[in-house]
């Protein structure tokens, strides 16, 4: 069967973003970029499926603008297959890449999507869950064990206050958490054969899909600093601070 | 304007989220309505009449939302969504997970984890792992919102809203609950806790977390949690992480223990109304947002602070 993984080209998760001073948005100019750290997650699960033979082809998917295709590149180093960019200059919300991929879902036929439980930009935790809704599969969000057998899947997910396990009839839509896998470094045979593997550029009206953005974004500000506070010298400080200051104990 | 708000509740108890939530809706304006989906939850819907600020409690009762499965879950909420002009639920890993289905069958956007309700179609939320508030506005008719509950105070009781029984939907076949394992503890839920008592990678190992911190928390009647490095070193189970990918917390007090204050991990308990940090290391970037930093060995520092409370 093959699996479809969604990739997402955002501010590497260790540069300090910056809000640009006229409050439109975040200063991108000339900043590293990545891939999305829990798709890197998803693209290790579905290569890691491929390995145990379960999954036949691994196709990861980017939607943005024409730079997506580096992290694709990324995508097929750690071991997919092929790549497909669905190109635009276009702002794309969570409606609008679930749109996209479920017209890719038709086109592909894959048994599976994964995708990471949410985008470390927008923060928004929707993709995954639109795309289940649009094509009616079941879904199985902040995976952190996937085990696929006798035409179901055993999916463990990270809830508030402990684990599920949900028994789920493919095809079905997984997004990953953290605790899914450690994903592979890349080697440097692997980011050669890489550029080789066939990587497809798509435009979403090929696609009849309509990315208009639904929300728009008014302005962006810092949030408010929270003002440090005293250092006390020692354990009795701190107790009579929190005690006749803060009132908290 | 008509609000629908989704409890959240195990059935037997309503989760204290669900009042945030409402506080949301209250601030939207317009009518306030709860849905309580689960199976013999009546007590659930007894204790949504209560909050102030509710019209009307719907109660649907079935096998099928026992388990509260994302898909039966959504097709309810469709099926009521005739009339309302904002859906909205806690942003927990309920509301996560059900309502950008809902939104998608509505075909509209989401509009994730709001903390602050600018007008009914303009919302603040926080991008970035909260290092950026994004103000942002729904041109779709029906706006889909999830509520990050420390960004609004709990609803008080002292409402009396009827109880309406309203039908199933139709059921999916295709998601199983197998198992579920939550953590046992007789120490209060992280993300409702007065107290907060947290452990990072400067405990060591996890028999320190546990021998260094429990007593501390027992004396305080805390809850425990833990920054992502002691997750991953493997010294508690990650249901204790605080940060942008774990628990979003606001306690009273939040004592954070070895802690050295990644970005990470200061998203997800910065809106703490006192901060109390101790590390031996003084540049630690916990202490930029720390009340009262005390600069000592934790292993002295914290049995001391025990024995003196």
């Amino acid at each position: 069967m093959k699996v479809l993984v969604a990739v997402k080209r955002v501010i590497d998760y260790n540069v300090k973003v910056r809000v640009k001073n006229d409050g439109s948005g975040i200063d991108l100019a000339n900043v590293k970029m990545s891939m999305n750290p829990f798709d890197e997650i998803a693209i290790e699960e579905a290569v890691r499926l491929k390995e145990a033979g379960i999954v036949t082809e691994v196709i990861a998917v980017s939607c943005g603008l024409t730079a997506c295709q580096e992290t694709l590149r990324n995508a097929m180093a750690i071991g997919a297959d092929r790549g497909i960019l669905v190109e635009t200059e276009v702002e794309l919300q969570p409606l609008a890449v679930a749109k996209l991929l479920q017209a890719l879902v038709v086109k592909e036929a894959p048994q599976l999507v994964i995708l990471g439980k949410q985008a470390i930009d927008d923060d928004a935790n929707q993709t995954g869950q639109m795309l289940a809704a649009l094509l009616d599969w079941p879904q199985a969000t902040f995976a952190s064990k996937v085990v696929i057998a006798d035409g179901h899947a055993l999916v463990t997910r990270e809830v508030d206050g402990g684990l599920e396990t949900l028994q789920l009839d493919l095809p079905l839509v997984i997004t990953t958490d953290l605790r899914l896998n450690t994903p592979r470094y890349a080697t440097l045979p692997n980011i050669m054969k890489a550029k080789k593997k066939p990587l497809a550029v798509l435009k979403p009206a090929e696609l009849g899909v309509d990315v208009s953005p639904r929300i728009a974004t008014l302005k962006v500000l810092e949030p408010a600093k929270r003002k440090a506070g005293v250092k006390v010298a020692d354990v009795a400080q701190l107790i009579d601070k929190l005690k006749n200051e803060a009132k908290v104990i | 304007m008509n609000i629908l708000v989704i409890a959240e509740h195990d059935n037997a108890s309503l989760k204290a989220a669900t009042l945030n939530a409402v506080t949301a809706a209250v601030k939207i304006g317009g009518e306030v309505d709860v849905l309580v989906a689960g199976a013999n939850c009546a007590a659930v819907a007894q204790a949504a009449a209560q909050i102030t600020g509710v019209s009307k409690v719907k109660l649907a009762e079935a096998a099928c939302y026992a388990e509260q499965t994302a898909e039966n879950a959504a097709a309810l909420i469709i099926s009521l969504a005739a009339g309302y002009t904002h859906i909205l639920a806690p942003a927990t890993s309920h509301g996560k997970n059900t309502l950008p289905r809902v939104a998608a069958l509505l075909d509209v956007a989401q509009i994730s984890d709001i903390v602050e309700v600018v007008s009914p179609d303009t919302f603040v939320r926080p991008i970035y792992a909260g290092n950026a508030m994004a103000t942002v506005q729904s041109s779709d008719q029906i706006k889909v919102i999830t509520v990050r509950t420390t960004g609004f105070d709990a609803a008080e009781n002292g409402g009396n809203a009827t109880i309406e029984a309203v039908a199933a939907a139709a059921q999916s076949g295709k998601t199983k609950l197998v198992n579920r394992e939550l953590t046992k503890s007789l120490r209060p839920e992280l993300v409702a806790a007065k107290v907060i008592v947290s452990g990072g990678r400067g405990l060591g190992s996890g028999e320190n977390y546990h021998a260094v911190l429990e007593p501390l928390a027992d004396k305080l009647g805390a809850a425990l949690g833990a920054s992502r490095a002691a997750v991953d070193a493997g010294f508690v189970p990650n249901d204790y992480q605080v940060g942008q990918t774990g628990k979003i917390v606001a306690p009273q007090l939040y004592i954070a223990i070895g802690i050295s204050g990644a970005i990470q991990h200061l998203a997800g308990m910065k809106d703490s109304k006192v901060i109390v940090a101790i590390n031996k290391d003084p540049d630690a970037p916990i202490f930029q947002v720390a009340d009262y930093g005390l600069v000592a060995d934790l292993f002295q520092a914290v049995p001391e602070l025990t024995a003196a409370l």
